[in-house]
């Protein structure tokens, strides 16, 4: 069977990528994809936990579960906000969004 | 008994009725025509305070609900009762905001926000923690965002919302950790399995790191602030007084509790004193250095807001019970203080149209009350005896003290200073200086509510502040037992 660790480090890589991309990305929905990365790596990291340390009981998949469904809803809530960006300001680039600095 | 049984419901009644609350309020929504959509603010706050009564009523008896997921003890509860106050103060303070279209929505957000919170702070579990946490959050972006026809408010939202999610994932990779250390998500379980000789303590320490992150944010600590003053500023007033109590007390709520799941077990108590500290000092220094040079009251009122959350985090650096009860004492006293203060702030707005302090020149001659209202909400911020902000962080420092952190108690103090400096030039403006038109501003009735109950509030729990302190003294031992 393949070792645990490997999973992790794919998670681990996976979610270094999103929160680079995240990070670097000026277009606010490539962020909200870097955003989507992290959390796949977080359900890849949940649901390896699951298998190989408690494979009889099911909380890292109902942790996983819940964890598809907040990201979906955080993900309406960002692109609602994107849009209303889009329609004010006729950009979503986050360089560009900069009513508010000191 | 056990915790699937109906009964133990009660513990989560005001969950329920808040979640019944919220329907409510949509559902009259529906009903009403526009002219009397005003009122749902009333309905909120009035619903708000039957649940405020019926959590004093039933308090429950404090057993896990719903198979170990809450746990409603009396710290929990205590911080559900100051979020309570903060929904129907700022569903009180909504009413009369002008630009803000009060609907149905608004104020079920507002009702929900609250109930994450609660539930936030009842949580027993990583798996609850998360959900509660992003209830929280998801409503908040979307009030920040609230008036969508404002650049500014949606600026607003995106900058608190693409923060919000970075941040919550990365404290999500971190609990997914504790999981994978423990094979569990509940407090206790994750406790008991850190017992294990063979989980090594840079893991879990750095587990803890990614979890720090999420509350950072939730707090607005450095270097997790950058939102703050943004957000502050583009988004609807009564929602930037919310976040700035509730949502920072409920960070703290989480951040009490999981300190007490790795303790003393995880990390060696040493490293996280060290780490606390540093973050308070860099925390409350660098707030009240930013507020100097502000010229809007909301973005002062912001970077105030960071140096506060400075002091509580006082608190945490001094782990033990008293830290705990004098930084939910703290707590307590902000969120009565700093939702008076942006009541004050919508009055002028509200007839001014500007958030910009020269807009509060000589308001003192124009509306003496008012003005009188936000002298106390300022004094308490800036801790001038006899408020109740000036007791909160006598009790901070003096817990600060009794675990030997001297040199945090002194910076501290030394902080304090520095926070008069700015809090007083607000009421310089207010009290000295001439307005180039000095007209009155007209306070509606519920911002009046609110101003008076905040002033009373400050002043009560300033001078006989004794019996709230040892009552938070007694919620604080629950994490301490022993």
């Amino acid at each position: 069977m393949i070792p645990l660790s490997w999973y992790l480090i794919v998670a681990t890589a996976l979610f270094a990528i999103g929160l680079y991309g995240a990070l670097s990305r000026r277009n606010a929905i490539a962020i909200l994809m870097g955003i989507e990365l992290m959390l796949n790596a977080v359900n890849i990291n949940l649901v390896a936990f699951w298998r190989y340390l408690t494979p009889h009981r099911i909380t890292g998949q109902a942790f996983a579960i819940f964890v598809f469904a907040v990201a979906a809803a955080e993900a309406a809530v960002g692109l609602a906000l994107i849009i209303s960006v889009y329609r004010n300001r006729d950009t979503v680039d986050v360089e560009k969004i900069n009513l508010l600095k000191w | 008994m056990s915790s699937l049984d109906p009964a133990a419901l009660i513990n989560v009644l005001p969950e329920i009725l808040l979640v019944v609350l919220a329907l409510m309020v949509m559902g009259l929504d529906l009903l009403w025509p526009a002219g009397r959509k005003r009122d749902l603010g009333l309905v909120s706050a009035a619903g708000m305070i039957v649940v405020l009564i019926a959590s004093f009523l039933w308090p429950g008896d404090g057993q896990p609900v719903w198979g170990g997921m809450i746990q409603a003890d009396l710290l929990a509860r205590l911080f559900r009762i100051l979020f309570l106050v903060a929904g129907i103060l700022t569903s009180l303070i909504s009413m009369d905001m002008k630009g803000l279209k009060q609907e149905g929505e608004y104020y079920a957000m507002i009702i929900i926000a609250t109930m994450g919170m609660g539930l936030m702070a009842t949580a027993n579990d990583f798996l609850m923690l998360y959900v509660a946490m992003e209830m929280t959050s998801i409503t908040q972006y979307l009030l920040v965002g609230y008036m969508r026809r404002e650049a500014r408010s949606v600026e607003a939202g995106i900058k608190y919302f693409l923060f919000g999610a970075v941040t919550s994932t990365v404290m999500l990779f971190g609990l997914s950790f504790f999981y994978g250390f423990t094979g569990q998500t509940n407090y206790a379980g994750v406790r008991m399995g850190l017992f294990n000789p063979a989980i090594d303590t840079g893991a879990v320490l750095v587990a803890l790191i990614l979890i720090a992150v999420g509350f950072g944010f939730k707090i607005a600590a450095v270097p997790f602030h950058f939102w703050t003053p943004d957000t502050y500023e583009g988004a609807p007033t009564p929602v930037t007084a919310f976040i700035s109590v509730a949502s920072k007390a409920a960070g703290f709520a989480v951040l009490f509790r999981v300190l007490n799941v790795v303790f003393p077990v995880g990390v060696p108590q040493s490293e996280w004193t060290n780490l606390m500290e540093t973050l308070a000092i860099v925390t409350m220094t660098l707030g009240n250095v930013l507020a100097i040079p502000q010229t809007n009251i909301k973005r002062l009122l912001a970077y105030s807001s960071i140096a506060q959350a400075g002091y509580v985090l006082i608190g945490v650096a001094a782990v033990s019970s008293l830290g705990v009860a004098s930084a939910l004492f703290y707590l307590a006293v902000y969120v009565i203080t700093n939702i008076g203060a942006f009541a004050g702030v919508i009055a002028v707005a509200n007839r001014l149209g500007s958030d910009d302090i020269r807009a509060f020149a000589g308001l003192s001659r124009r509306s003496p009350y008012l003005a009188l209202m936000i002298l106390v909400a300022f004094l308490s911020l800036g801790g001038v005896p006899p408020t109740a902000g000036f007791v909160g962080k006598l009790f901070l420092f003096q817990a600060a003290v009794g675990q030997g952190l001297i040199r945090l108690a002194v910076i501290g103090v030394l902080n304090v200073i520095v926070g008069l400096y700015y809090y007083l030039m607000v009421l310089k403006v207010m009290y000295v200086d001439r307005g180039e038109e000095e007209v009155e501003v007209p306070v509606s009735a519920p911002l009046a509510w609110t101003l008076a109950v905040s002033a009373a509030g400050v002043m009560l729990l300033g001078i006989f502040a004794h019996p709230w302190y040892n009552i938070a003294l007694r919620a604080a031992a629950v994490l301490f037992p022993g």
